[in-house]
């Protein structure tokens, strides 16, 4: 470099804007090492998603014959409460007769179940304000009441009451026949 | 640090050290010649409670890591097992869970001690911040603490909490599934937490460090709030504040001790002894008592976004704290109008504390149901918690700017030297020229 010193530019440090070669070392030196450190931080933040195993465990299957009119039965889901409950006439009609009211989330009982299927209703468990489990029959609609924070749902697991943003949360779910279902 | 060195090593192994790295000299500064306002009170003793207590907390802590075991099969037991069968299990575990509450006892004595001063203000707002930050991590870290166990309450408090910041728009559920290592608080959330209790206890530890250089630059503030002027209003650290905060200590830890050996639950959830059990939730989902308060400003609100808002947002409201104070003056000893709402502040952090611990929708006063008001019952705990939190922000975003700008202050004296030396019981030494500057 001793020629750019005697040469045309009097002084090389002066004018920082004028592209050299020892800027562009700099500027992909610099861009190298973002580029590595971000590399290596990504692997550090993503390992603390779920795992492929515990992905691989993510579907489970139900009989349905277990469960009575009226009732309802808990199993665990990806490590979460999923209610099975079969409704009853009158409990079914109650959710559609509320499928117009002003609700916080609007969606009609027909959405929330299969076609045909209306005294299957299939929810995951936990409250949708901070996760607790919603406990069945209770609450102002006969649906579930959280004990938590006072949220209430009607017979359909729309939130009707409380604090609680969106409806109780229906998984992806198959009948794989008429008394056998799979979640997940 | 400030002012000069005294330290003159005296060995020939102190010189040769001296030279090489002054570690010695370094001791000396900060806790030994370390010039210190002659005048502080019982309050100011509390930082040094509270560096014993992270003390206690990371060595039992250490010692329990030895014994428990982080699976959501076995935590529980483990747990159990070192309360019963590990010898003196029971003593470090009392001492490390109980250590926790007497911990937040003394920072919360330590921030209202910082208030009523003024030690916020300028030029110690980094200390204030730095302090802000240490409590932000300890609450974080008492959290993932109280999950250990994986008692009942530990599972759902978990699974209450992490659900907060599925609160936030768009990104909440996947920040929430990475929290969680799965579809739910599971074993992979368990061992995290785990991992991140031991660890940030020595991220606490090095930001005490960065809270006690930052104190040291422009030394302690002290009751009276006026700067330290001359000599005469400091008194070396040692021994004065070295055997007045170690008699502190000793009271503090009499208290502790009472909880560690005669009340070692009384602290606790009953129903934390009750295995995490994911299909069930207890009936009354509640924080451990330093925590109430904020959880009971997240149920005023009736929406959750907001809620979760409003609980970072009392917390955060601590960090602006020095530029929403237009006092010049420190201490409110001089600032009678503001130490009323002082006052009223404190009872008022207790009341959210009551509000936290109760349903929603409890009566605060039991059989009065006269106070409806349309679909609101005022004699309701979440009414009253709306009240209380809505003081809690007033408090600091508009009582604090406002009285700054129109209260009358008193006198504040010139010196921390000064009200002692005019009494007219010191009249001889009153009489001098500059009392302030003798010898």
């Amino acid at each position: 470099m001793a020629d750019t010193v005697v040469g045309a530019t009097p002084d090389p440090h002066a004018s920082g804007e004028d592209p050299s070669r020892r800027d562009f070392i700099h500027i992909a030196a610099g861009a190298a090492a973002i580029g590595a450190v971000g590399g290596l931080v990504w692997p550090l933040i993503d390992q603390m998603n779920p795992a492929g195993d515990t992905l691989a465990l993510a579907s489970i299957e139900f009989d349905l014959g277990k469960v009575e009119p009226g009732q309802q039965v808990v199993v665990k889901w990806r490590g979460k409460p999923l209610f099975v409950r079969h409704r009853t006439p009158a409990q079914i009609a109650a959710a559609i007769k509320d499928d117009h009211a002003d609700l916080r989330d609007p969606q009609t009982d027909e959405e929330r179940h299969k076609a045909g299927k209306a005294e299957w209703l299939i929810l995951v468990g936990t409250c949708t304000h901070l996760g607790c489990v919603p406990t069945v029959g209770g609450g102002d609609y006969g649906g579930w009441f959280c004990p938590c924070h006072g949220s209430v749902y009607d017979t359909s697991g729309r939130i009707r009451k409380g604090p609680a943003p969106k409806n109780l949360e229906v998984p992806t779910y198959a009948f794989l026949s008429d008394s056998k279902i799979k979640v997940g | 640090m400030s002012g000069h060195s005294t330290y003159e090593p005296k060995t020939g192994i102190e010189r040769w050290l001296d030279v090489r790295l002054p570690i010695l000299r370094f001791a000396n500064d900060t806790v030994v010649t370390f010039p210190t306002p002659k005048n502080l009170n019982y309050w100011y003793t509390f930082g040094g409670i509270l560096a014993l207590m992270l003390g206690i907390q990371i060595v039992t802590g250490i010692v329990l890591a030895m014994h428990y075991v982080p699976h959501v099969d076995m935590a529980f037991n483990s747990v159990q097992r070192i309360k019963r069968d590990v010898n003196y299990g029971w003593l470090i575990q009392g001492m490390h869970a109980n250590g926790a509450s007497m911990f937040f006892l003394a920072v919360y004595v330590h921030m209202f001690r910082g208030l009523y001063y003024g030690s916020y203000k300028a030029p110690r707002e980094v200390l204030w911040i730095l302090g802000c930050v240490i409590y932000l991590v300890m609450i974080i870290t008492a959290f993932m603490g109280y999950v250990l166990p994986w008692g009942q309450m530990s599972f759902h408090g978990a699974v209450v909490i992490t659900n907060l910041i599925g609160a936030l728009p768009v990104v909440g559920p996947a920040i929430t599934t990475w929290l969680w290592g799965g579809f739910a608080v599971d074993d992979a959330t368990l061992n995290r937490f785990f991992s991140l209790h031991y660890l940030l206890p020595f991220v606490i530890a090095g930001v005490v460090a960065l809270h006690i250089w930052a104190l040291h630059v422009p030394g302690n503030s002290n009751p009276k709030g006026v700067e330290v002027k001359s000599e005469a209003d400091t008194v070396p650290f040692h021994p004065y504040y070295t055997v007045k905060d170690g008699f502190a200590i000793s009271v503090f830890l009499l208290l502790y001790a009472a909880f560690v050996f005669f009340a070692p639950d009384a602290l606790g959830d009953a129903v934390n002894y009750v295995k995490a059990n994911p299909l069930v939730t207890p009936a009354h989902i509640v924080p451990e008592w330093y925590l109430l308060p904020f959880y009971a400003i997240l149920r005023a609100l009736p929406n959750k976004l907001l809620g979760v808002i409003a609980m970072f947002g009392a917390i955060a409201t601590l960090f602006v704290l020095p530029w929403l104070d237009t006092s010049k003056v420190r201490s409110m000893r001089y600032r009678p109008a503001i130490r009323l709402w002082y006052f009223i502040f404190f009872i008022d952090c207790i009341v959210l504390g009551f509000c936290g611990a109760h349903a929603p929708d409890d009566l605060v006063i039991p059989g009065v149901s006269g106070l409806q008001l349309g679909d609101a019952n005022l004699n309701s705990f979440v009414w009253l918690s709306r009240f209380a939190a809505t003081f809690y922000f007033a408090y600091f975003w508009v009582i604090t700017p406002l009285m700054g700008l129109t209260e009358t202050p008193l006198k504040v004296p010139e010196s921390i030297s000064e009200p002692v030396l005019s009494h007219p019981a010191s009249a001889p030494m009153g009489a001098m020229a500059s009392p302030e500057k003798r010898g």
